[in-house]
């Protein structure tokens, strides 16, 4: 299985990546390859880089690529707008997804998947033929059609903004899906919808990158790959087994390896 | 901090109705004095009652002085080096549209208001103004039929005088205020309508307004009469060349709702706001206001503002008719060295009259934005209602917006509500929208539609997607 996969190219390649905010250095040298059909877990302390490391990815304009490369299907991607990272397959789910006063949510989410289909020469949708591919799309997240009039994430519970993170993974069929901390704030039957959400989109031909702090997320979808990070560094690398050993003995645990190396 | 040089790509589209139409027009001499008046009347072949009104106006003028309370800055206007009169030389007596100059209906056409009867458009008959005269006015004979009266107000002093008399004046008189009374002396044309009792206008009625000359000012008059149980919406649009120098417009437009009629006013306003160092540009002084008299009349104002360099304008609602209903509802946006200082006032007079304001100003650039607002309930009002809601939107860091509400409660048995809100695009937001595959233009001009939803809203369906286009372009470049 494991040999099987290494045999196509990586959808991403983090290398060596070193980035900073306000001249304040939060990656320090962060290698990471996702091959298809990989899930990969990063699990940390808060501030150790872990949602950095997902912004930087996806492009946010607030951090600075100190050195290193980001590499998306062997292309660099160092220099990219966020825009055009979306657009040829890499999706962010927001731990706090953002509240766009005014904006319908079904016109947004319509905007969004014509600007990635687009992108891969492929029919943009009026307004009733989107209709009825998210109809088909939010089965998977179990979400009323009442959500697409609302305005994006205005008023959602922390639970329903999760969902419309995962209803948009769903339109975007992205290559590689960096989810961050999507569990957080859920209650258990709203993280088994989510989990069989993403599931459901995940294929061998994707990648999905798991930032979260806790096994039960890891009980819905197994990572085949489990990274511990601290201090923008990623300490230790292991396979599932790690999320459980982290999850009996704590991060304090980790402390300890990081003297030990 | 959203990147500042981004913000200002998105605000910097050329303004594309800033032509000049090359046509010989027939001026009078710079200068207002009593004789520049009596020309004007005499052009207009008016009868002796409204020069009796225009001389009392100007006499009053002299009296006052330009108000300097808005906050606004610009260099002082000289009255006297304005042109009061300008109008494309045409034959004695038009007939039909296929004698108007063919320069002007492809002026007209070029704006996209197309006026000959091949072209028209359907569902809406306009009134074009091009500088100090009304060029045409299509779909008359139709409206006619229903007994509305749609025509320049030039043409109603001649074939309408006792409405004109008895109504003109009545909700603006002349010493209201300075622009009022400079605009009751030297107007020149502006729309009439009139909706008799009983009749919902079959369609949407329009007046465009077109700025031709650069040395001329406009002051142009509106009067619109909605008789018991009728009603109409009424739109209205502006655009003007691109000249360095600034150019003065001060409108009057006056309201008269009887029982239970209705009045819709909308407007898209998009003079020339000047260039991104703030030369040229219109100045913009204009006072609206509507009465509802009759019992149950509704009054509703829409206002999109984006041009002009500096905008003064305050469409206001009396509210006399017991139960009547006054409403206002404004987008306002400045870039650049833009300013504007617009707002409502809401007067119940009468018992159990209701108010809504919603206003949503956003300033882009080093431009400055307030709203003014009054709201005052008379001691007859007892029972009245008004709701506030001032937003103000800041692009960039450079930008300023102000809010001033007053309130003047003279009825305690009455209710005032007030909100007001300031954001500013957030980095957070269009990092959002652009992690989602939106290119960061589409991104602000998103956010700033939705910020203006409300608003939108209430426009004529047509209008509001002018609308939402305009403002994507005037903010091209200045998001970032």
């Amino acid at each position: 299985m494991q040999s099987k996969m290494k045999e196509s190219d990586p959808i991403l390649e983090v290398e060596n990546l070193s980035a900073s905010t306000d001249n304040l250095p939060i990656l320090k040298g962060v290698s990471l390859t996702v091959y298809p059909g990989e899930i990969h877990a990063i699990m940390g302390r808060n501030g150790c880089g872990k949602s950095t490391l997902s912004k930087i990815i996806a492009g946010h304009p607030s951090y600075n690529i100190t050195n290193g490369d980001i590499k998306f299907l062997g292309e660099n991607i160092n220099s990219l707008e966020p825009e055009e990272r979306s657009q040829s397959g890499i999706f962010l789910g927001f731990q706090y997804p953002i509240e766009i006063p005014g904006v319908s949510n079904l016109e947004f989410l319509r905007v969004s998947t014509n600007a990635r289909r687009k992108f891969l020469n492929k029919e943009e949708l009026d307004t009733f033929d989107f209709e009825e591919l998210v109809k088909e799309k939010l089965e998977i997240v179990k979400m009323d059609h009442a959500f697409l009039s609302r305005s994006v994430n205005q008023g959602f519970s922390g639970g329903e903004k999760k969902r419309n993170e995962i209803l948009q993974m769903a339109l975007l069929e992205p290559k590689i899906a960096i989810l961050d901390e999507t569990d957080s704030g859920l209650d258990i039957d709203a993280l088994r919808i989510v989990a069989s959400g993403i599931k459901k989109i995940f294929n061998a031909q994707t990648g999905i990158i798991l930032i979260t702090h806790y096994q039960r997320l890891l009980d819905e979808i197994k990572p085949n790959y489990v990274h511990v990070m601290s201090d923008g560094q990623i300490i230790k690398t292991g396979e599932s087994d790690l999320a459980l050993k982290l999850e009996e003995k704590g991060y304090e645990w980790t402390d300890n390896f990081i003297k030990e190396t | 901090m959203v990147n500042e040089n981004l913000v200002k790509d998105v605000v910097k589209e050329p303004y594309k109705y800033g032509f000049v139409t090359d046509i010989e027009t027939e001026k009078i001499e710079k200068g207002l004095n009593e004789d520049i008046i009596k020309l004007i009347s005499q052009k207009k072949e008016e009868p002796k009652f409204l020069l009796d009104f225009r001389l009392k106006a100007f006499k009053k003028w002299q009296k006052m002085k330009e108000p300097d309370w808005a906050a606004l800055g610009y260099k002082k206007i000289d009255y006297q080096d304005i042109i009061y009169y300008s109008a494309p030389k045409q034959k004695e007596k038009i007939s039909s549209l296929d004698e108007v100059d063919p320069k002007l209906l492809e002026t007209f056409d070029k704006l996209g208001i197309p006026l000959t009867e091949q072209k028209k458009l359907t569902n809406v008959a306009v009134d074009a103004v091009f500088d100090s005269v009304s060029i045409a006015t299509t779909f008359r004979e139709e409206l006619a039929e229903h007994g509305v009266i749609f025509c320049s107000i030039s043409e109603a002093v001649k074939n309408h005088a006792d409405l004109i008399e008895k109504y003109l004046g009545t909700v603006v008189p002349a010493s209201d205020n300075y622009f009022a009374a400079l605009n009751s002396a030297v107007f020149s044309d502006g729309s009439f309508v009139y909706i008799p009792k009983g009749v919902t206008c079959p369609m949407d009625l329009s007046s465009y307004f077109r700025i031709n000359s650069g040395d001329s000012g406009q002051f142009e008059r509106t009067l619109i009469i909605a008789e018991e149980s009728s009603s109409v919406s009424y739109l209205e649009g502006c655009t003007a060349p691109m000249f360095d120098t600034n150019t003065l417009h001060a409108a009057v437009v006056e309201l008269i709702a009887l029982d239970d009629a209705s009045i819709k006013y909308s407007t898209v306003q998009n003079w020339y706001a000047g260039d991104e160092e703030g030369i040229g540009g219109i100045f913009n002084f204009v006072t609206k206001r509507g009465k509802c008299l009759g019992k149950r009349s509704k009054i509703s104002w829409s206002q999109v503002e984006t041009g002009s360099a500096i905008t003064w304008k305050y469409p206001s609602c009396l509210l006399l008719g017991e139960e009547s209903v006054g409403e206002f509802y404004s987008v306002a946006l400045t870039n650049n060295l833009q300013q504007a200082d617009t707002g409502t006032k809401m007067i119940h007079i009468g018992p159990k009259t209701k108010s809504t304001i919603v206003s949503k100003g956003i300033s882009a650039g080093n431009s400055k934005n307030s709203y003014r607002g009054l709201v005052k309930m008379g001691t007859k009002a007892t029972g009245s209602r008004n709701y506030s809601q001032c937003d103000s939107m800041l692009i960039g860091d450079q930008a300023s917006a102000n809010t001033f509400p007053y309130i003047k409660s003279q009825q305690p048995n009455s209710e005032i509500e007030h909100e007001a809100s300031t954001c500013r695009i957030s980095e957070d937001q269009l990092f959002y929208l652009q992690s989602r595959g939106i290119e960061f233009e589409e991104a602000v001009s998103m956010m700033v539609s939705g910020f203006c939803r409300d608003v939108f809203n209430q426009l004529p369906m047509e209008f509001a997607a002018e609308a939402d286009k305009l403002l994507a372009l005037k903010l091209e470049g200045s998001v970032g």
